[in-house]
């Protein structure tokens, strides 16, 4: 079939969809809503669509984001807008069903909004909600409106007319192309796109190869994921334009097993594609062939590294080596390799979509378009999202998020995953571009952000992401393997009251040690949170070495007491403490015993609010 | 071999193209410290000691970096100074503070390290100190694998790989817990390792070391009996003992390569069982006798047989030399074909 001849069938399937005579009921179902529960909802709805007997079509979609409100339901009955419905469980679910659907009945008080034209009472347009409005939807476009399993709502969706432009142009007009929009590395590096492509395009040596970085591994992260699992070709095509632009014939595609369902996406993509014509012998006639193979990763962090990601692929153990050489010029089995992170590749086939132009619309000088977050933590709307580069910090905690859970005060929000720096309340206002947070001592990294609230122990947070690093170290390099380990132990020994006096001052000659010295960028960045922390909040650490900690986490320096001329004598708290370090006869003023409490805090959680009695203390 | 100039320390220094500076900064006499370079093999830059700042590109190792024309490289500068000292004082005090008992104690290269940094036992104090204890793998005869000595400096595994085509350790687990191991972790013995010894001669520090092995008075230059390959060898000399046996790197034949046999087998040379001089066996019991009375003996036996009442079978342990002569005098003398050698089988 030609590629007009696809994209006719496809036209074709989607009006039918959209001109639906029965009502659509669209459910989130990637790995964030199965986890919410969405699978239950899904079968819910087709029990509750059998009981009532009333025609419906049911399409598991991605994910829309809206992570607060997993699992969600869009509804979209003939002649209205869809209705987005947050929270939904099989409950909810089967309610839907009987008043909605039967009734007419359009429960706004669930709704999150509307998608599509028309208006329904009572329902805001979804793209118009706070959560929504700032954002600029471009690679996550087709997440939660498309079915992932389905080629033919890619396509319809202007999919695979980057590659046919592509495929009708000269190499250096694409590497042109990509250079005019900007595009820099979404992995976090923030290299020039165009130009890795260049240097491979230039290197000798035959055969190339190109690789699509999917393994995603910072803790909070899932951009990558999400992506995958619910727009798997708008990554493919990027990397066959990839693999076009710079002559390779072979692609990979390497991608954590810990996201099976992303991989089962991918490998029924390629299936669907290979169908098409789109991946194989002389695609879609154009004499271009090119073969993509999905390699699973064995859950080591450090393969997200390049280096190491190749020695995984060639069968050894993931470990980085020097660069240079880069991989543009010696790569996956000594060849010229070019590799970027799934988001770049989806960004590439939107570029030779809509023209660089276009993409460069958004983003600040030197960060061209748009970037995906995984905003995560102590956020009153945590969720997956896509904003322009250049957006201020304050902009997504406040205004995508909401802000602070339970409207506590803001203390940090991390950025780039472990190996990302702490940035406070006074830079809220910078931009999000990668020079911008590389400025403030972090980094942009692939895009996991975290927010932390002021009962978040900063000198704890340090320590707990270094316990990452530390124990995902390849183990290679000395800098690395023994810097973040020195560097945990000293931090535990500061949470746990033992710090030494001058540590502070350890901490970061060890940190700029490791940071400068280290092989790969692990190990450079790996230093990042205790840096960014004691920048910006030493007076935690000086808390810490007089024996406070001011958030009241680390169990060393905390102890709960019961405040006697409150208690009551209630005994739930004695009742509630799993190691029974509390006593007292009833009506009588209860006591901790210190040496036995594990600082749990159940009985300050237990005790009444209008006694108040249990308090937490720090210090001396 | 195209020649560059480059300067390393305001010294001029020739260099052939494809060198790295460290090789080059080292073959002009000036130290770098390094702790997993190694001659034999190919650079892969992970013990991060070898750092040095070169004007245009900043502080990079020097091991994987080539030389080039003009270069101008400096060892010292503040930055290499603090990214060098903390990586070595993270060695010191993760390693075992023993050096007295230990059998590298003086040849030791984290201790030449150690001793051109320069520690201060104040700033060691401040660092937290871990020592492992993992077991000692003890099973294998000619060597000891102690892991809590070991700096992963990866020598050892790139030896196999590289220079015995074994790869019978490679390193596992990640963190603070990577060790160099076997596959599946279990001891060397049970392991595809020939025990050659390589790793052991090329082991930087304590990790490696040889089971009884005394330090020799002197080293006689000598060439291997096991075998007609001929590997040139020096053996140790300690009073008229052999006690060690390493390769002579000027060897054409082996450069420096050994076997299990010719490294560690060298107790016959020595045992009280050996043969000194021929047997012949008189009234049913071997006596002593001089070489003249054997092959005298031999000779006259031999003169009573001729064409295929007779068949040679030579031994790999000659050489091509005298498995000629052996083959020749099947034929010429004794008129037979009747020729072998064990090394066919």
């Amino acid at each position: 079939m030609t590629f007009e001849g696809l994209q006719r069938r496809a036209r074709d399937e989607w009006q039918a969809l959209s001109e639906s005579a029965v009502p659509l009921i669209q459910v989130g179902t990637a790995t964030c809503g199965r986890s919410a529960g969405a699978s239950a909802v899904v079968d819910a709805l087709r029990e509750a669509l059998q009981r009532e007997a009333t025609p419906a079509l049911i399409m598991e979609v991605g994910c829309i984001g809206l992570c607060f409100a997993e699992p969600l339901v869009t509804i979209r009955k003939p002649g209205r807008p869809a209705v987005c419905y947050g929270h939904v469980n099989p409950e909810r679910a089967t309610q839907l069903v009987s008043e909605y659907l039967l009734r007419d009945n359009p429960l706004a008080d669930w709704a999150l909004g509307t998608v599509g034209e028309g208006r329904i009472e009572g329902i805001p347009e979804l793209f118009e909600t706070p959560v929504l409005r700032p954002q600029v939807r471009r690679i996550l476009r087709n997440c939660g409106f498309i079915d992932p399993t389905n080629i033919l709502h890619y396509v319809a969706r202007g999919g695979y007319t980057g590659l046919v432009r592509a495929l009708g142009m000269a190499r250096g007009q694409i590497i042109d192309e990509i250079r005019r929009a900007g595009l820099r590395g979404r992995g976090g590096a923030g290299f020039p796109t165009w130009r890795k492509w260049q240097f491979c395009l230039e290197a000798p040596g035959e055969p190339k190869y190109v690789v699509c970085n999917a393994d995603e591994g910072d803790p909070g992260a899932f951009m990558n994921r999400s992506l995958l699992e619910s727009d798997p070709h708008s990554v493919l095509e990027g990397l066959l334009i990839d693999g076009y632009t710079v002559g390779a014939r072979e692609g990979y595609i390497y991608c954590r097993a810990e996201y099976p369902l992303a991989l089962e996406r991918l490998h029924n993509a390629l299936a669907q594609m290979r169908e098409q014509g789109l991946v194989g012998e002389n695609i879609l006639g154009s004499g271009f062939s090119f073969d993509i193979h999905i390699k699973e990763g064995a859950g080591a962090f450090v393969c997200g590294e390049e280096t190491a990601l190749l020695a995984s692929i060639e069968g050894r153990r993931g470990m980085p080596r020097p660069r240079p050489p880069f991989p543009a010029t010696s790569g996956l089995w000594g060849k010229p390799t070019v590799i970027n992170n799934v988001e770049t590749l989806a960004s590439v086939s939107l570029i030779l979509q809509k023209g660089a132009e276009w993409f460069a619309e958004y983003g600040s000088e030197k960060s061209k378009g748009t970037k995906t977050f995984a905003l995560v933590g102590k956020v009153k709307r945590a969720g997956l999202i896509e904003v322009p580069l250049g957006i201020t910090l304050r902009d997504i905690v406040y205004g995508i998020g909401g802000g602070i859970l339970g409207d506590k005060r803001f203390k940090a929000v991390q950025t780039g995953g472990p190996s990302g720096g702490c940035l406070p309340e006074a830079l809220l206002d910078s931009p999000v571009d990668y020079e911008s947070l590389t400025t403030a001592g972090s980094i942009m990294g692939s895009g996991g952000m975290v927010v932390m609230d002021e009962d978040t122990c900063m000198v704890d947070v340090a320590r707990y992401f270094l316990d990452f690093t530390q124990k995902e170290s390849c183990g290679e390099c000395v800098p690395c393997r023994l810097g973040t380990k020195q560097m945990m132990d000293i931090l535990t020994d500061i949470t746990e009251g033992k710090g030494r006096e001058g540590d502070v001052e350890l901490l970061q000659e060890v940190a700029l040690a490791v940071k400068k010295g280290s092989l790969c960028g692990l190990g450079q960045t790996a230093p990042n949170p205790v840096l960014t922390t004691i920048r910006y909040f030493r007076d935690e650490y000086e808390a810490h070495e007089q024996g406070r900690c001011p958030s009241k986490v680390c169990k060393a320096l905390i102890r709960y007491r019961i405040v006697a001329d409150k208690c009551k004598g209630c005994q739930i708290c004695l009742r509630a403490c799993p190691v029974g370090a509390i006593s007292g006869e009833r009506r009588q003023v209860h006591t901790i015993d210190v040496g036995k409490c594990i600082r749990c805090g159940v009985c300050l959680e237990v005790c009444p609010a209008r006694f108040g009695a249990v308090e937490c203390v720090t210090g001396q | 071999m195209k020649t560059l100039r480059l300067t390393i320390d305001g010294v001029t220094v020739t260099a052939r193209e494809g060198m790295s500076v460290l090789e080059a900064a080292l073959e002009a006499g000036i130290y770098i410290p390094h702790l997993c370079h190694h001659p034999d093999l190919k650079p892969v830059g992970v013990c991060r000691l070898c750092l040095v700042e070169i004007a245009g590109r900043g502080m990079t190792i020097s091991c994987k970096t080539p030389v080039e024309e003009g270069m101008v490289v400096k060892t010292e500068s503040p930055d290499i100074e603090l990214a060098r000292r903390v990586a070595v004082e993270l060695l010191i005090v993760n390693h075992h503070a023993d050096c007295l008992s230990c059998a590298k104690d003086g040849a030791c290269k984290l201790q030449e390290i150690a001793r051109y940094v320069g520690i201060e036992e104040e700033r060691l104090q401040r660092l937290r100190r871990t020592t492992r204890s993992l077991p000692v793998d003890s099973s294998n005869p000619f060597f000891l694998r102690d892991p809590n000595r070991c700096v992963l400096c990866g020598i050892c595994v790139r030896t196999c790989e590289e220079i015995v085509g074994a790869s019978a350790i490679d390193y596992a687990f990640r963190g603070y817990a990577t060790v160099i191991s076997t596959l599946g972790n279990r001891p060397i013995v049970q392991s595809r390792c020939e025990s050659c010894g390589e790793c052991v001669a090329r082991c930087p520090v304590g990790a490696l070391v040889p089971r009884q092995e005394r330090n020799p008075a002197r080293e006689v230059r000598s060439v291997c009996a096991y075998c007609g390959v001929g590997c040139g060898l020096y053996l140790g000399v300690r009073g008229n003992q052999v006690v060690r046996v390493r390769g002579a790197a000027e060897s054409p034949v082996n450069r420096g390569r050994l076997c299990v046999k010719g490294r560690y087998g060298h107790g016959y040379i020595g045992h009280p069982e050996r043969l000194t001089t021929p047997l012949i066996k008189r009234d049913g019991r071997f006596v002593e006798a001089s070489w003249d009375e054997a092959l005298d003996l031999v000779a006259a036996r031999l003169a009573g047989y001729r064409g295929d009442q007779f068949a040679a079978l030579t031994s790999a342990r000659c050489t091509n030399e005298e498995n000629y002569l052996l083959q020749k005098f099947t034929r010429a003398v004794m008129g037979t074909h009747n020729i072998d050698h064990c090394a066919r089988l």
